[in-house]
């Protein structure tokens, strides 16, 4: 079975700095990988390299075909990005935002579709955002925000869905209602979703497989139990923690020295 | 509290379009703002008969309009000349300046910004200096082009040859100095065509029949034609270029060509009505203001309003204090400073 994403030996240079350095990475169809790391640890960038946002040496590959094959618009229906702080267009109602997120099937000079509304219409419906459907995006709280992002992502109709620190602006109940509808999405849409995270438990409670980024490169690749360990996390990260094993998953808690 | 079968009943949601009734408003202040225009003048001719002269160009239409053949002529070869390359400019300059601010993210923008004033100012100081008045418009013109491809070329050479919008109007200050002082070299060593420079960067609509409307028209028609095809994709590009992006839009091919058309739009009405400020900023936002933040409807409607605009400026320039005028630029910015404060003032909706 093709993968929805696979990376070998990527490498990308930003101003003279090798940000990512020879990463492997693969991820099955439907299944929910979360990229972790320190900060600087280059997530960000391996997540905008998969997207096709910047140029990467070595291979890249969504659904079986390599990114540089792909035309713009046919990659913008296959992958949809949600960046850490998207841009919130002043005065824009939250249905034409979600509007935007049509924009792969409208011809470049063209203007969006009955259906293409409905699409919009219906997924506003099924992230409970019908009643902001006229409010500008600016207008709504953290919570809700990260919904209409969310929102116009999957308006995209793509099979992938990269998001990049998806619950760092929320409170830890918006959080979780964030990563469980994500969660359903996953199950409903048969989406395939990478994102980054800096939250390790909550990192290891949603996915199915975590990759541990430092420097680059990978130095970890398994299930949140293989990845979140005391010794991997005070080697890595610098950090005194106790690891405990709960019910859902390894919760890691900081110690003072 | 609203009966239980009302609330269950979903509230049908429309995306922002230009709504019929503000593209007839539009419509509507554009053919008022002109038959006044042709109407009022050192001789007062009844708006209907002007219409009715109007109707009458069109070929095998022959209305009786009630005008003398001296009114008649009055209308049609001297003061429609005029309404028609206040109309055109207007259009020009508003459609232009919400595609600036559009294209650069930036309320502050102008149809001006990549040096277009500097390069068609120092083109028409350099018409009158060798004493070729005939030809400023042509100098302007060539002016501002010579600036815009300056700045491109500038602004191309910043880190890995990107032109980011930061770097095009940075090159386009840096730009406009240098032209700016190359213009007041010029004047000062030829102090004595000051005056008739001066008028030129005041602005002013000439009044020497359809040459101006004929060397303005191809390139606003063009420049309008591009800017007003892409009013979706100014707003996918509002999300900036990583979104623009990942939304499958080549961001920079679409900024270039709207800059590059827009540009051209504006050094033609440059070139034929001197430099008129203000209305390039402000009829796009006051659009915003009161009509809606998408440039779907911002576009259309700038282009409407600000013909409409600045053909009732130029009635004010030219009755104002007749039988002298007034420069255009200061009745723009005097009459329409005031009103933006209002609107502003008044509107619940700011921003970018």
């Amino acid at each position: 079975m093709t993968a929805a994403v696979e990376v070998s030996a990527a490498r990308v240079v930003l101003g003279g700095t090798t940000v990512v350095d020879g990463v492997g990475l693969a991820v099955a169809l439907g299944e929910w990988v979360t990229i972790i790391g320190p900060n600087g640890a280059g997530k960000t960038t391996l997540l905008r390299a998969v997207g096709g946002l910047l140029p990467a040496e070595g291979a890249v590959t969504l659904f079986g075909t390599p990114i540089g094959r792909l035309p713009r618009r046919e990659r913008a229906r296959l992958v949809a990005t949600v960046p850490q702080t998207p841009v919130v267009p002043p005065g824009m109602a939250v249905l034409d935002y979600v509007l935007l997120g049509r924009t792969p099937y409208i011809r470049p000079l063209g203007r969006e579709s009955a259906a293409d509304v409905d699409v919009a219409r219906d997924v506003l419906q099924r992230l409970d955002l019908t009643r902001f459907a006229d409010r500008p995006l600016e207008t709504l709280s953290g919570g809700e925000r990260q919904r209409a992002f969310l929102a116009r992502a999957l308006a995209q109709g793509a099979g992938l869905l990269l998001l990049d620190e998806p619950t760092s602006a929320l409170d830890i109940g918006h959080q979780q209602e964030v990563l469980d509808l994500v969660d359903e999405l996953r199950g409903d849409r048969g989406l395939t979703v990478l994102a980054c995270m800096h939250d390790l438990s909550l990192a290891g409670e949603y996915s199915d497989r975590l990759v541990l980024l430092v420097g680059g490169r990978v130095v970890a690749d398994g299930a949140p139990r293989e990845v979140l360990t005391e010794e991997l996390l005070s080697k890595h990260y610098g950090a005194r923690v106790r690891v405990i094993d709960a019910d859902h998953g390894p919760v890691i808690i900081p110690r003072r020295s | 509290m609203s009966p239980p079968a009302a609330r269950t009943a979903a509230p049908v949601h429309r995306p922002a379009r230009l709504t019929g009734r503000w593209l007839l408003a539009g419509a509507v202040a554009v053919v008022a703002a002109a038959l006044t225009g042709l109407a009022i003048g050192p001789v007062a001719i009844n708006p209907a008969g002007a219409a009715t002269e109007l109707l009458n160009l069109i070929p095998g239409v022959d209305l009786h309009s009630g005008l003398s053949p001296q009114e008649a002529a009055i209308v049609t070869r001297l003061r429609l000349p005029r309404v028609a390359l206040g109309l055109i400019v207007g259009a020009m300059l508003a459609l232009a300046g919400g595609c600036y601010q559009a294209v650069f993210r930036n309320p502050l923008a102008d149809p001006y910004l990549l040096g277009v004033a500097a390069g068609a100012g120092l083109g028409a100081t350099v018409a009158v200096a060798i004493g070729s008045a005939l030809s400023v418009p042509a100098f302007a013109f060539a002016g501002a082009l010579l600036a815009v491809a300056l700045a491109h070329t500038l602004g191309a050479s910043g880190v890995g040859r990107v032109r980011t919008p930061a770097t095009l109007i940075l090159a386009g200050v840096a730009v406009a100095a240098f032209l700016t002082a190359m213009q007041t070299y010029v004047l000062q060593r030829h102090s004595e065509t000051i005056n008739q420079v001066y008028s030129w960067l005041l602005g002013r609509l000439s009044t020497t029949g359809w040459r101006d409307v004929g060397l303005l028209l191809p390139y606003a028609v063009v420049a309008a034609v591009v800017v007003l095809a892409h009013r979706r994709q100014l707003d996918v590009l509002s999300l900036g270029d990583d979104e623009a992006s990942s939304l499958g839009v080549h961001p920079q091919r679409a900024r270039y060509l709207l800059v590059t058309a827009a540009t051209l739009g504006t050094a033609a009405a440059v070139a034929v009505s001197g430099l008129i400020g203000f209305v390039g900023i402000i009829v796009p936002h006051t659009i915003r203001l009161l009509a809606g933040t998408s440039y779907r409807v911002i576009l259309p409607l700038s282009a409407l309003f600000g013909a409409a605009f600045l053909t009732l400026a130029d009635l004010a320039a030219r009755t104002v204090a007749a039988p002298s005028e007034i420069p255009l630029g200061v009745v723009t910015a005097f009459v329409g400073a005031p009103f933006f404060i209002l609107v502003l003032r008044t509107a619940s909706r700011v921003g970018l």
